[in-house]
């Protein structure tokens, strides 16, 4: 009884628009963000997935009970059982170890790029955008030579050109992504460029950095996340298809793409070596598609 | 001479409601008014349910909204009861609509002439050519001094003066029996406004028809109007003869009238509105 | 003493092909304390003698002094603090997804002011909005109350000058008398000197003693508040302005 009093105070408290500390005025916003996410019952699952598949990557040793590199050869290529979830592969490792290992993999590899790429991407793009002249020119002649290249092409070049492995992989994902992010950081800034509060800002003095990480940075903020977060999904199958060709990580790292590469001479005797890292791809990939989706119903500022 | 108890509209209790999260918002409650051949103000400030008001009346509210009247007769046809097929002959053509920016009302990917060509048609039942000939009549007849050049014009070409005038001119072939206009004027200059109220005002007398004129601004609808009908908060409080607005008894008109700035009765303080609740009590 | 100086004033917008001239040939004086008028139609360049005036519009010769300083085209951060500008639009002149509490500090940390936190509720007083309000954002505020805050932030810089754009015009007329009532009582308690653009003459002549009428960038007439209200304006645009101001002239038949 008072545990659902304090819980309803709590509610009142938070979708209250009468203020009384920055605090409370922030936290209205994400549990107003949270009640939304809560409406679209889509975008909720997306979330959730993504949240499991942190939760997978953190807890990896607790939750699982192989070695996912320890190779023992007796126990080659066995379909699932109690013992082995999802099988074993021809090196005799636990699928599902690998598989859940390999969460980290893909996690670590999206979050890298995302963390490269949005900095990058916002800062040429809204430079360009706020500065304009020949300086928004050569940006965007840049931006659009790295746009022409199919992006997975690119980044097969990229790589192969650095050579294999998992840091090269991101690098090069990293070169294929940032050029929408660039143009959006653009176009968003164009819009706000003449607005009144950032005339008023420049008229008490503001210089173009606070201008752009103070003011123009919260609105276009919400759109770049939505395609950072749909981006999710071809990064991870960029990464996938890295792997699957031998590009990204190398191994015996577990990693989904190559996991599935490696099943193919087996497709027909083990069908779970591919079958189970297509599934976990094509899961975590939709989920953050959704998320994404989601997230542009609820942070998008013209559906406010 | 003008009939001023020859009644176009009549409406009886009509309230629109918006269903909302947070229960049903009312944005209009229980008005009653009537148009004769006259020209009729219906001024308030933002959120008193007068655009709503006009909206309702040509049936152009937003889906969800909901329209309830005791009756809503324009001349023979009860509207509440009319069907939609038949309030799309009704609107355009028996009952008027300009809005405050014209480009909302023209299509943009069609020249200005090429749409008045279009109402002349679909009205007169004539051939192209004749209906160039109208639509060029037509434009001169609205003050335009180069309807040639005008006519091969996209609406965002056009100045908002001169759109006003071109919704005027494609009223003049439709000859409805009632205009709506909501602001019309508002986005105008003085002098275009002089000139765009001057034409609307020719129209209104010569056809002999209604006009329902909703605006905030006092002084205009005080000069052009011949009655003012006056709401607060979705209800109208007061209706009075145009040119005795400045003896309005309701203590909101009364408000509103003190509140804005004359060259004629300068004062050093404005008078400051203060609401009070009784007012939405009947 | 003069607070402002403009001399041979001309403002013009693009480059080479496409330039336009909006503001010809514009000189006046603004004294102390004083509230000058600009009035005209819309395009007949009085918000670029304002755009001038607070540093918006930079493609401007002529000689403009403020509080007896001449000003360059590029504005030193004390140069700028001299003046403030309020804005038309209340919905287009704070940002969205700042708090008001934040609009108002944002000025305080680009001059490196101190003691902030009083000197926004100083402010935020000063317009007559309660304290709390400062944790709100401006969606929730109301048009009137989003232009006190537009005004408390002008105002926060603590300038000598204030320059009015359109400020009533997207207004309810009962929020228009707040506005202006309250614009009066602030120049006469902080000793502001007033440039107030509208197109609505009622408006000008009730805060204005002096009132320029612009057409096609140039003033074709400098008018005293009493001359606008008895009629004895020598211009006939300045006569079509006023009634206008009236409302609906029925044509003479």
């Amino acid at each position: 009884m008072t545990r659902s009093g304090y819980f309803n105070d709590l509610h009142n408290w938070l979708i209250s628009e009468d203020f009384t500390s920055t605090r409370q005025a922030r936290l209205h916003k994400a549990y107003v963000a949270w009640l939304s996410l809560l409406a679209n019952p889509l975008a909720f699952a997306g979330f959730a997935v993504v949240v499991l598949l942190i939760l997978i990557a953190t807890l990896a040793p607790i939750i699982t009970l192989h070695d996912p590199v320890s190779q023992d050869l007796t126990m080659a290529l066995k379909a699932p059982s109690a013992a082995h979830w999802f099988g074993t592969d021809e090196f005799g490792r636990d699928v599902y170890a690998r598989l859940v290992y390999g969460a980290r993999t893909t996690l670590y590899i999206s979050i890298l790029v995302t963390v490269i790429v949005a900095p990058i991407g916002f800062v040429i793009g809204a430079m360009s955008g706020y500065l304009s002249g020949w300086i928004d020119v050569v940006l965007m002649r840049i931006t659009d030579i790295f746009l022409s290249f199919p992006s997975l092409v690119l980044a097969l070049a990229f790589s192969a050109a650095l050579g294999p492995g998992i840091e090269n992989a991101v690098i090069a994902i990293a070169l294929t992504v940032w050029p929408p992010i660039a143009r959006l950081a653009r176009a968003e800034t164009l819009t706000f460029r003449n607005a009144d509060f950032v005339v008023a800002a420049e008229l008490q003095g503001a210089g173009m950095w606070r201008i752009l990480l103070r003011h123009i940075v919260p609105l276009c903020a919400p759109s770049i996340v939505v395609r950072l977060t749909l981006n999710m999904s071809s990064i991870i199958l960029t990464a996938a298809g890295l792997g699957f060709l031998g590009l990204g990580a190398q191994p015996p790292m577990p990693e989904w793409g190559a996991m599935a590469a490696s099943g193919r001479q087996y497709l027909l005797d083990a069908w779970w070596l591919t079958t189970i890292p297509g599934i976990a791809i094509l899961t975590v990939s939709l989920a953050f598609n959704l998320l994404g989706d989601g997230l542009r119903d609820i942070m998008d500022p013209r559906n406010a | 001479m003008r009939d001023h108890n020859d009644t176009i509209l009549a409406v009886e209790n009509m309230s629109v409601e918006f269903p909302t999260l947070s229960g049903v918002v009312t944005a209009v409650r229980d008005v009653s008014f009537s148009v004769g051949r006259e020209k009729v103000g219906i001024i308030g400030e933002s959120g008193s349910g007068k655009s709503t008001t006009g909206r309702a009346i040509m049936r152009l509210q937003p889906p969800k909204a909901v329209v309830k009247a005791d009756r809503m007769q324009f001349e023979n046809i009860d509207l509440m009861k009319a069907s939609e097929e038949q309030m799309l002959s009704v609107r355009g053509k028996q009952i008027a609509m300009i809005l405050q920016d014209p480009k909302y009302s023209l299509n943009p990917v069609m020249t200005v002439g090429e749409q008045i060509s279009e109402t002349v048609i679909l009205h007169e039942r004539v051939s192209r050519k004749q209906a160039r000939e109208r639509t060029l009549a037509m434009l001169e007849r609205v003050n335009i001094r180069d309807p040639r050049r005008v006519f091969d014009l996209y609406p965002h070409e056009v100045s908002g003066g001169m759109g006003q005038r071109i919704m005027i001119s494609m009223m003049l072939i439709a000859s409805p029996s009632l205009i709506i206009a909501d602001e019309p004027t508002s986005a105008l200059d003085v002098t275009v406004r002089q000139q765009v109220l001057s034409i609307l005002d020719d129209l209104v007398t010569e056809r002999n028809i209604g006009l329902i004129f909703i605006s905030h601004d006092l002084n205009l609808v005080r000069s052009f109007c011949d009655r003012v009908i006056i709401m607060y908060a979705g209800q109208i409080v007061e209706t009075v003869a145009a040119a005795d607005l400045d003896n309005a008894k309701h203590p909101y008109t009364r408000g509103l009238l003190n509140a804005l700035p004359s060259l004629d009765h300068p004062r050093d303080r404005l008078e400051v509105l203060r609401r009070d609740p009784a007012w939405l009590e009947n | 003493m003069s607070m402002i100086n403009v001399d041979h004033l001309a403002v013009s917008y693009g480059r080479g092909e496409t330039m336009t001239r909006v503001v010809k040939d514009v000189s006046f004086d603004v004294a102390e304390g004083e509230s000058f008028g600009l009035v005209g139609e819309s395009g007949c360049g009085k918000s670029t003698v304002l755009g001038a005036l607070g540093g918006r519009n930079r493609q401007w010769t002529g000689t403009i002094t403020i509080d007896g300083e001449t000003i360059n085209q590029k504005r030193s951060i004390s140069q700028l603090a001299k003046q403030q500008m309020v804005f038309q639009d209340p919905f287009g002149s704070i940002h969205p997804r700042h708090t008001i509490g934040r609009a108002l500090l944002e000025p305080l940390e680009i001059h490196g002011k101190n003691n902030r936190q009083e000197r926004v509720e100083k402010a935020l007083k000063d317009v007559g909005l309660p304290l709390n309000f400062r944790y709100r954002f401006p969606h929730q505020l109301s048009g009137g109350q989003r232009q006190r805050v537009a005004i408390a932030r002008a105002l926060i810089l603590e300038p000598r000058i204030l320059l009015l754009d359109e400020p009533t015009s997207a207004l309810d007329v009962s929020i228009q008398a707040e506005i202006l009532n309250l614009l009066k009582d602030l120049r006469e308690r902080e000793k502001l000197t007033y440039i107030l653009v509208s197109h609505d003459l009622a408006v000008v002549a009730h805060l204005c003693d002096r009132i320029a009428v612009m057409q096609n960038g140039t003033f074709v007439e400098v008018a005293s508040k009493k001359q606008l209200q008895n009629g004895s304006v020598t211009h006939p645009y300045t006569r079509t302005l006023i009634d206008g101001s009236r409302g609906y002239v029925v044509k003479q038949v």
